[in-house]
């Protein structure tokens, strides 16, 4: 099925009674005949093993990204989890049991590939070492399509930061590339100072914005803060994905940052995945949001 | 005794000012107590943070302060309110389920109006 075949199918289409809208889009230029064009998935904030009032069915979110993801006409080229896979414990066992019950689900994913990262529930008591057990390196790099993807670690240190190491790293990593090369970058937390009070932030974010700074074609996607976001750091885009257990406030909506309350009758509502449609050439990334649930 | 009150006299005339106030606070997971610090614009203050558990941090980012609470420290911090308001703080050292709850805030209050002291 051709990119704009799938488009038409997802703006048409319920996936099984999940529906799907378009709820943002940014410019970008599809065409259907580029074999380099390709698209992936951006989930997030799974949360597994979260037990509480903000989401009392969080058994079943995950399951139902599963199932909407394998849903699709097309699969995406691969699926990107950005962050807090599972829900924090002091129980080292029970962290590895959540880790092993995460990766169960995942291996019903019908997709080419899936790359996972790190958010501070699942590495920041352990500075990583459960998650490197189970999924592997907390940061690296790889190339798909012409387009060269990294993944920072800014939560296994539980101040939530980069570190010098991890931004010469991240230097060295892209000293190779011609400026021109498309960039993208997850991290679970945003690089720059979203809202610092609710430590919506990284402390040492703004060095390896001063890095990627160089490169023109630079985006970053990341997790954390359980809602779609869009910000620009110069000519960096910076887009935050929803969550897969509860929607959080907006940035500064509230006095605190607690969850968004459950709404028993419309659950689900503020979940879903990100659709992100690349075309390296451009470069550009045209996103569109799918609810969990369907919105009404 | 004399001689105890000689020297608290002697280090009062060196440094010729008053002590400053100083606020205790005591981080626990997931919470500061108190976690409401009441302060008066231009009135020095040290602030005396100690962990009863495990590491923390205390960070007040409108006001560029942070500094870390680690089990068997004291860790101060000594600032001059030099504007009204409240300030926000938070744990920014991440400490397990609850930690995105660990907050509270410094409020700045203006000095008294002459004369209010005697009011009543």
């Amino acid at each position: 099925m051709s990119k704009i075949d799938r488009r038409e199918f997802l703006k048409l289409t319920s996936l099984g009674g999940i529906g799907v809208v378009f709820a943002s889009a940014l410019p970008g230029v599809a065409r259907a005949d580029n074999t380099d064009e390709f698209y992936f998935l951006q989930l997030s904030d799974t949360h597994w093993g979260y037990q509480g009032p903000a989401n009392p069915e969080a058994t079943v979110e995950l399951p139902r990204a599963v199932e909407l993801v394998n849903a699709l006409p097309q699969a995406p080229d691969f699926v990107v989890f950005t962050g807090d896979l599972t829900h924090t414990t002091d129980d080292d066992q029970e962290r590895r049991r959540r880790m092993a019950q995460f990766r169960e689900h995942l291996a019903g994913l019908r997709v080419p590939q899936v790359r996972l990262m790190a958010g501070e529930h699942d590495a920041s008591l352990d500075r990583g070492a459960a998650f490197q057990e189970y999924f592997g390196q907390l940061r690296y790099s790889f190339d798909h399509k012409g387009v060269h993807f990294v993944v920072l670690d800014n939560v296994s240190d539980p101040k939530g930061i980069l570190g010098d190491a991890q931004i010469d790293w991240l230097a060295k990593d892209l000293r190779g590339l011609p400026k021109s090369a498309p960039i993208v970058v997850f991290t679970h937390r945003p690089l720059f100072d979203l809202k610092a009070d609710w430590d919506w932030t990284t402390a040492d974010g703004s060095r390896a914005i001063d890095v990627l700074h160089a490169y023109p074609h630079v985006t970053v996607f990341y997790g954390h803060i359980h809602q779609e976001h869009h910000h620009q750091t110069d000519h960096i885009a910076h887009h935050a994905a929803r969550s897969l257990v509860f929607p959080l406030p907006a940035p500064g909506s509230q006095p605190n940052r607690t969850p968004v309350p459950w709404d028993p009758a419309h659950p689900g509502r503020g979940l879903g995945v990100r659709d992100v449609d690349t075309d390296p050439r451009q470069p550009s990334y045209s996103l569109r949001e799918i609810p969990l649930a369907k919105e009404t | 005794m004399r001689i105890a009150a000689l020297v608290l006299v002697l280090l009062a005339a060196g440094t010729n000012e008053t002590p400053e106030r100083v606020v205790q606070v005591v981080a626990r997971r997931f919470t500061y107590s108190p976690d409401v610090i009441e302060l008066q614009l231009g009135v020095p203050v040290v602030i005396e943070l100690t962990s009863a558990d495990r590491d923390h941090g205390f960070t007040v980012p409108d006001l560029g302060l942070r500094i870390d609470v680690e089990p068997g420290k004291t860790a101060r911090v000594r600032l001059v309110p030099s504007k009204v308001g409240t300030f926000a703080f938070h744990c920014d050292v991440f400490c397990g389920s609850g930690h995105e709850e660990m907050a509270g805030r410094i409020v700045v209050s203006g000095p008294m109006p002459a004369g209010a002291a005697n009011a009543r």
